[in-house]
């Protein structure tokens, strides 16, 4: 436990603030995907006071993804920094999540980095493959192309604009 | 088989679920760094990597039903072949980027319908890894589906590879619809779905494949039998020597 959390565990002992909580939680970054945080995410289920620890509950985007056990580790890190002495982890599978939960400003931040963004409720479409394709987040042309389903990450696939010529990533829907 | 009982069936049934995709992911993986192109060796890496993702969650499940305090990571590295339940058709040699892309069809066909019907199981555990699963499967149904159809469809020279990848890999994929006394007692209640309805789903989305690849299904044969009962070819042996040599060199290595 760090001095800091050490101190606030003498001073607000039972009730911590879950708003506080949250607000932690919206600066805890996806490691993969540095502007997007966990919150933007949606992969933040719920966020609880268990006698007086604060349980936080995760789900994995996919079920191999390699960066859920560093994103319980930055949580557990963040909540040490802001002061909260106790608290845990929890990891829950069902409902599967699914990049709907993705907010609309993780969405904009996804773009703005160059990653096309998920379409909002387009996840069984866009699994069968069916999706319309997404607009270029470098240029906004409309006229893009799959190169490959798969990327550079477990999330992502690789596509390509044909106006600009830029290849770019695509957030998967799932 | 009066003895078996509910935990030791689904003991013994996470472990077929468990070690088919371990032992295909690990496979898969042997394609990082090899593939034909940069795109696909990464797309090989990404289904590998799904793959074993859902191996850790059933095999944790699996070390938990049966209570002897092993974890997944015991399961995983610590057992022989005699004790891994996968299918054979997991274990079976990449051979050029065709055969690997026809094994992963046949498997991803019978993946995708069986992740779909195990969202419903009565073991809500299971049906919540399921319910993960069933769309991994579904990407990688479609990756393997489309290159098949290209392949298939293609040269002279990539058609008679997959024709010929397809029948060697045909007689093992009676195993994927094969019952034993573990998957009877759970079918009965509700954990494990019905395999002759699984097989009816899977043969149509493959039938559909191969006439868009231009490919001609093998005719119905003898099929081979014994990974879900521990008998492996002696392509196993080997996979396991790479995979486990860390932990079995160095036991109790930490990363």
């Amino acid at each position: 436990m760090s001095a800091a959390a050490a101190l606030a565990d003498e001073g607000a002992p039972d009730l911590p603030d879950l708003d506080a909580v949250r607000a932690v939680l919206d600066g805890v970054m996806d490691p993969e995907v540095p502007v997007l945080s966990i919150v933007d995410l949606g992969i933040v289920r719920d966020v609880r006071a268990e006698d007086g620890v604060v349980v936080v509950t995760l789900t994995p985007t996919y079920t191999g993804c390699p960066a859920t056990a560093a994103i319980r580790l930055d949580v557990a890190r963040a909540l040490d920094a802001a002061g909260f002495a106790r608290h845990r982890v929890e990891t829950v599978l069902a409902p599967a999540w699914t990049t709907d939960w993705m907010t609309d400003a993780g969405r904009e931040r996804l773009r703005a980095y160059g990653i096309a963004p998920p379409e909002a409720g387009g996840g069984r479409a866009a699994l069968l493959g069916q999706a319309s394709p997404p607009a270029c987040p470098r240029c906004g042309c409309a006229r893009t192309e799959e190169i490959s389903r798969f990327g550079s990450t477990a999330c992502k696939a690789l596509w390509r604009c044909l106006d600009c010529r830029e290849p770019f990533d695509r957030f998967k829907c799932i | 088989m009066a003895t078996l009982d509910r935990s030791d069936a689904l003991f013994r049934y996470l472990l077929r679920l468990g070690d088919t995709a371990l032992v295909l992911g690990h496979r898969l993986s042997e394609w990082c760094g090899h593939g034909p192109v940069l795109e696909e060796d990464i797309a090989l890496a990404n289904v590998a990597l799904d793959l074993t993702g859902q191996a850790n969650e059933l095999l944790t499940y699996a070390a938990e039903v049966e209570g002897r305090g092993r974890d997944a990571d015991a399961l995983a590295f610590l057992r022989d072949g005699f004790d891994f339940r996968n299918l054979l058709l997991a274990e079976q040699p990449n051979g050029d980027f065709g055969r690997t892309m026809v094994r992963q069809l046949l498997f991803d066909a019978h993946d995708l319908e069986l992740q779909a019907a195990l969202q419903g199981s009565t073991d809500s555990r299971l049906a919540a890894i399921a319910g993960k699963a069933v769309k991994e499967a579904a990407y990688h149904f479609k990756h393997s589906a489309d290159w098949v159809i290209r392949l298939g469809d293609g040269t002279d020279e990539s058609h008679a590879r997959v024709a010929a990848a397809l029948d060697a890999l045909w007689p093992y994929t009676g195993e994927m619809f094969q019952s034993d006394d573990a998957h009877a007692a759970l079918q009965a209640a509700g954990i494990a779905p019905d395999l002759q309805a699984l097989r009816l789903r899977w043969r149509a989305r493959i039938d559909a494949v191969l006439a868009e690849a231009t490919l001609a299904a093998p005719a119905e044969g003898w099929m081979q039998a014994g990974g879900i009962a521990g008998r492996h070819s002696e392509h196993l042996g080997h996979l396991l020597a790479t995979m486990q040599f860390l932990q079995r060199a160095y036991p109790g290595a930490r990363w």
